[in-house]
């Protein structure tokens, strides 16, 4: 399997086996998780953050300096020439001159795509706009896996923000490669966007969408995988006002699902779930975020890597 | 030939543009970037009955034979449209505008959000085609779909 030198400006960018061959990757990624090796010795990583970020942005440089490499970069375009008025398409034509791969995250729905145009070294989409955010579904599928020892034959629900939220537009688009049943859970003004609906029905994804939890839905489910108000991308703030509050997991819901149902969530939270869930054996989130430095090693690794492992 | 027709007098050498949708032949001329002020003669024929559409425009454009990818962008307002190209008066090709795979810098793309939209990129627009009849498009940027509606408003204000 060869990744080296490939942009991942979509998760669709990936084929099944490339994203199972990343998987295989992150698991022997663990020995070096909490140490440091070498095999990214000499290598630069560029981190191009133009939106805020806590996990995507920190999982990224632990992964680059755990596998031996180093990290450059600007976590706020106020520190930037961007604050003079520079273009992105500048700022990547004068970036790709100092690493070997560049991680960006924009406000800007396709910007990813543009920097992968323009630059002569890999590009990672670390979250372009509300469009996708391909190294999340990667490590959310990885979670999915590691805690149920499969994705195929799951029933999945998407909860929350499906309009604005990039983590499960890049889900729903990586779970087209499995055979699963995917419940959209939303309110309606937050339904899932057109174009995944219509790239969904094309791939003969198995989905229903919902308005309000079902009990025969909650019944059913192995992974219930919740997203917050992505209050930032509401052009109107008076549509944000409309939907605020709008659904809550609690544990009387939970009671509702499987014994073994895992909870995800991409984070960070705000008051969608119950804090009490924190501490049920079913909570994943936190875990999931150590899965996404094993992932994001393991693609840092197969994009840049040279060294055998 | 149509009685009608008798009223646009034939050209010699150049190229016909007919079945174009009822009131769009000046949309045509502006998407193909014909201004009338190239020299050569246009004739635009609004609104002739047509058996197959009611009603249709014509655009004759003496001396001048449009290229197929030229002509192909006018698929977004007039997919009905038919080319003739003429040679000594009479008609030496003829075909039907087909939709190209994709449509560069024609149009905008609708979401605000959009990397295209930032004045500051050095950024063309670029759709691809999702379906052709009726025409809808995917921008290649940020996947937003521009509809037959859309379409036409961008290209009515625009054109």
């Amino acid at each position: 399997m060869r990744l080296k030198g490939r942009d991942v400006i979509e998760i669709t960018d990936l084929t099944r086996d490339e994203i199972e061959y990343i998987f295989e990757l992150a698991n022997k990624m663990e020995k070096f998780a909490k140490s440091k090796c070498s095999l990214l010795k000499d290598k630069i990583l560029a981190l191009l953050f133009f939106e805020p970020s806590t996990r995507t942005k920190l999982s990224f440089e632990a992964a680059m300096l755990r596998l031996g490499g180093n990290v450059i970069g600007f976590s706020e375009p106020s520190t930037s020439s961007i604050a003079k008025g520079e273009s992105l398409a500048d700022t990547i034509r004068v970036v790709e001159n100092y690493c070997d791969g560049i991680v960006i995250r924009h406000p800007l729905e396709g910007a990813a795509k543009l920097a992968a145009e323009l630059s002569n070294v890999p590009v990672i989409n670390a979250g372009s706009g509300a469009l996708s955010h391909p190294t999340q579904a990667l490590l959310d599928l990885y979670t999915i896996y590691r805690e149920k020892g499969r994705i195929d034959g799951l029933n999945i629900a998407l909860v929350g923000d499906l309009k604005y939220g990039r983590t499960v537009h890049s889900l729903a688009y990586a779970l087209t490669y499995y055979d699963v049943n995917i419940y959209f859970v939303s309110p309606p003004e937050l339904r899932m966007r057109r174009e995944v609906i219509e790239d969904l029905t094309k791939a003969n994804v198995r989905f229903k969408e919902y308005f309000e939890f079902k009990d025969d839905v909650l019944s059913n489910l192995d992974v219930l995988y919740v997203t917050r108000i992505q209050k930032e991308r509401f052009p109107d703030p008076a549509e944000y006002q409309k939907v605020k509050n709008s659904y809550k997991i609690t544990l009387d819901l939970l009671k509702k699902c499987k014994h073994d149902v895992v909870i995800m969530h991409p984070l960070p939270r705000v008051d969608e779930m119950d804090y009490q869930i924190d501490s049920m054996p079913n909570a994943k989130y936190f875990i999931q975020t150590y899965y996404g430095l094993l992932v994001r090693m393991a693609l840092l690794y197969a994009i840049l890597g040279d060294a055998p492992l | 030939m149509e009685k009608h027709e008798l009223k646009v007098q034939k050209i010699k050498e150049g190229t016909v543009i007919d079945h174009i949708p009822a009131g769009h032949a000046l949309s045509v001329l502006k998407i193909l970037g014909i201004t009338g002020r190239e020299g050569f003669i246009v004739t635009i024929a609004c609104n002739v009955p047509s058996k197959k559409y009611g009603k249709k425009d014509i655009v004759k454009i003496e001396g001048k034979e449009l290229k197929v990818e030229e002509v192909n962008k006018i698929a977004l307002i007039a997919p009905t449209a038919t080319i003739n190209i003429i040679k000594n008066y009479n008609v030496v090709e003829k075909y039907k505008i087909s939709v190209p795979k994709e449509i560069v810098n024609i149009l905008k793309c609708t979401n605000p959000s959009c990397i295209t939209r930032s004045e500051r990129e050095p950024i063309t627009s670029k759709f691809k085609v999702i379906s052709e009849k009726p025409v809808r498009l995917r921008c290649v940027f940020c996947n937003n779909i521009l509809e037959l509606e859309d379409i036409e408003k961008q290209v009515s204000e625009k054109y």
